[in-house]
């Protein structure tokens, strides 16, 4: 039987994935294998299978140490064949995409990343994603006899528990180790930022006349225990760094509330906030076009409206 | 023996001058650009060879036509890279990644190889960041992603990035690829000087039959099923008033629609 397979190299997005692929399967008629690969694979084993694997394929070969992608891609191509995959499902993660890539590559497959829906029509999964710098979004459907599809996290709700079969095999996997080595390895300097999962964000963009001032939205964030994120042109400015960036080239986010301060709205930075539940936005220019996407907007000066929100809240 | 960096350079539509209509892009009278990522790669590249290595610059770039691609060779060799390598054919017109990947994978073996392959983490169009990875794949070569820093290093190059909340230093053997992000640099602006020399630097122009490829070979793997502006709902309420009415009404606005954190 086909199947799908599915891997993340994070365990709780692998979870998301695999909840998805069992009902993507069920109505396919395919079966559902999950990879898990590298140091702790034993471990995330029974856990796939608790969210609807049949099988999982499970490695800790030791050439999977630092999951470089041409050594993942290669478990992965040799697990594909195995299972005779049809369609294989990675979390659109960095490290998911330079593997997507890869793999699909190997395997001869056409591939969609940053794919943030998917539906099955006419008996085959196809993904929507951002096109044209976030303009549109393009429905795909890959036509290739092995298809690789590269999922934005949080794209798929996680449902209940639902066993599988889940028995594992434990391949013998035919790996050489990556040429690339990690030199050295340590947790970022900055205080960790990590807007995809954050419930509330202050967006920062250009109003903002200089660096200094970053810090009015910084106490904003704080009253509201927001995390702060900004549009690529305050990163190019390194006024901010790039984990800050959301957008096209940075996190999607999906916040209950986005507040966007001082921030036009191209959609090279729309693109990320659009799963937002409550957008806001405050923006001098009464024309601009982050206000077609906001649920409350306020035409004025930021900074006299950071001040007043600051006051309000306080009441 | 010098070091041989080609950089890979995609020519896309201007996409901050796309506008919608009734849902449909309107893409009449948009001119071209080249990536911006790109242009990161291409100043990494410059600026390891006035680090002091023995470095050729290599600009790498693949279109349907050879048009399109005119002004993108102009402004990267103003920009500093030493040659230009053209992939025109009209066959180019009904590919995606992999036939992208393809072409430059057999373009960068066409001229000798390259001991370094730089690519800007996706394009600004279409953002898939597949195309760096699969060349890896095709030419066997290691690959580092989404580097902020990249230098040759003995035989080899550094790269640091993030990854996963980490700060990684990664090394890699020569051949490599190296997809950089943004943060790496600042990509210059070229002088005017620059700009004249740029017409006497050498561009080499290739076909995909040059390459013992054709249409078929690089033709697409997706269909399209459509492609239209996304759709948002949602309440547009203004807020009016002096600036303490206006956030005095948000914050009750966000009270009531139980977003805030308390």
């Amino acid at each position: 039987m086909a199947e799908i397979l599915v891997y993340s190299d994070r365990w709780e997005l692998g979870r998301e994935l695999v909840f998805q692929g069992r009902q993507f399967a069920r109505k396919l008629g395919l079966g559902l294998s999950a990879a898990a690969l590298g140091a702790g694979a034993e471990d995330i084993a029974p856990e796939l299978a608790a969210f609807g694997a049949d099988r999982i394929y499970l490695s800790e070969h030791v050439a999977l140490q630092g999951l470089q992608p041409e050594v993942v891609a290669e478990a992965l191509a040799q697990i594909a064949e195995l299972v005779n995959a049809t369609y294989v499902l990675i979390s659109s993660t960095r490290r998911g995409k330079d593997l997507t890539g890869r793999l699909a590559q190997r395997l001869g497959a056409g591939a969609v990343t940053d794919t943030n829906a998917m539906t099955v029509e006419d008996e085959q999964l196809v993904g929507k994603r951002y096109a044209l710098g976030g303009n549109t979004v393009a429905e795909e459907r890959i036509e290739t006899p092995v298809k690789v599809f590269a999922v934005v996290p949080k794209t798929f709700e996680v449902g209940l528990l639902e066993a599988g079969a889940g028995e594992p095999y434990r391949p013998e996997l035919s790996l050489s180790p990556s040429k690339v080595t990690v030199v050295d390895r340590h947790a970022r300097e900055s205080q960790a930022v990590n807007l995809e999962v954050a419930p509330r964000i202050v967006g920062v963009g250009r109003g903002f006349a200089k660096r200094e001032d970053l810090d009015m939205a910084r106490l904003l964030a704080t009253a509201l225990e927001a995390q702060v994120g900004c549009t690529k042109s305050l990163a190019d400015f390194r006024w901010l760094g790039e984990e800050h960036i959301i957008g096209l080239s940075g996190a999607r986010t999906k916040p209950d509330c986005y507040i966007a301060l001082g921030i036009s709205g191209q959609v090279q930075h729309t693109v990320g906030i659009s799963q937002a539940k409550v957008i806001v936005a405050v923006n001098k220019d009464k024309d601009a076009p982050i206000f077609q996407l906001a649920d409350y907007g306020i035409v004025g000066d930021i900074y006299e409206i950071v001040p007043a929100l600051m006051e309000s809240l306080k009441a | 023996m010098g070091v041989k960096i080609i950089v890979c350079v995609k020519t896309n539509l201007d996409v901050e001058m796309v506008r919608v209509r009734n849902r449909e892009p309107v893409l009449e009278a948009i001119p071209y650009k080249v990536g911006n990522l790109d242009k990161n790669g291409l100043e990494a590249a410059i600026q390891i060879k006035e680090r002091g290595a023995e470095v050729t610059v290599v600009a790498l770039t693949v279109a349907e036509s050879n048009g399109r691609i005119k002004e993108t060779v102009k402004e990267v060799l103003a920009i500093g890279a030493d040659e230009a390598v053209i992939v025109s054919d009209s066959g180019l017109t009904n590919t995606d990644q992999a036939g992208v990947a393809t072409t430059l994978a057999a373009a960068v073996q066409h001229i000798g190889g390259a001991d370094l392959l730089l690519f800007g983490e996706g394009s600004t169009d279409n953002y898939s960041g597949q195309v760096g990875a699969r060349v890896a794949e095709i030419l066997g070569m290691p690959q580092i992603g989404y580097a902020r820093k990249v230098e040759l290093a003995g035989p080899g190059v550094r790269a640091e990035r993030i990854m996963d909340e980490m700060v990684e230093t990664l090394e890699a053997p020569l051949p490599a690829v190296v997809t950089v992000v943004s943060e790496i640099n600042e990509p210059r602006i070229p002088s005017l000087m620059n700009i004249m020399k740029a017409g006497k630097k050498p561009v080499l122009e290739l076909s995909l039959s040059d390459l013992g490829l054709d249409a078929a070979s690089v033709a697409r793997q997706k269909t399209i099923l459509s492609n239209l502006a996304d759709e948002q709902d949602r309440k547009h309420i203004m807020l009016e008033g002096d600036a303490s009415s206006q956030a005095a009404g948000l914050v009750d606005a966000l009270i009531r629609e139980r977003v805030l954190g308390r």
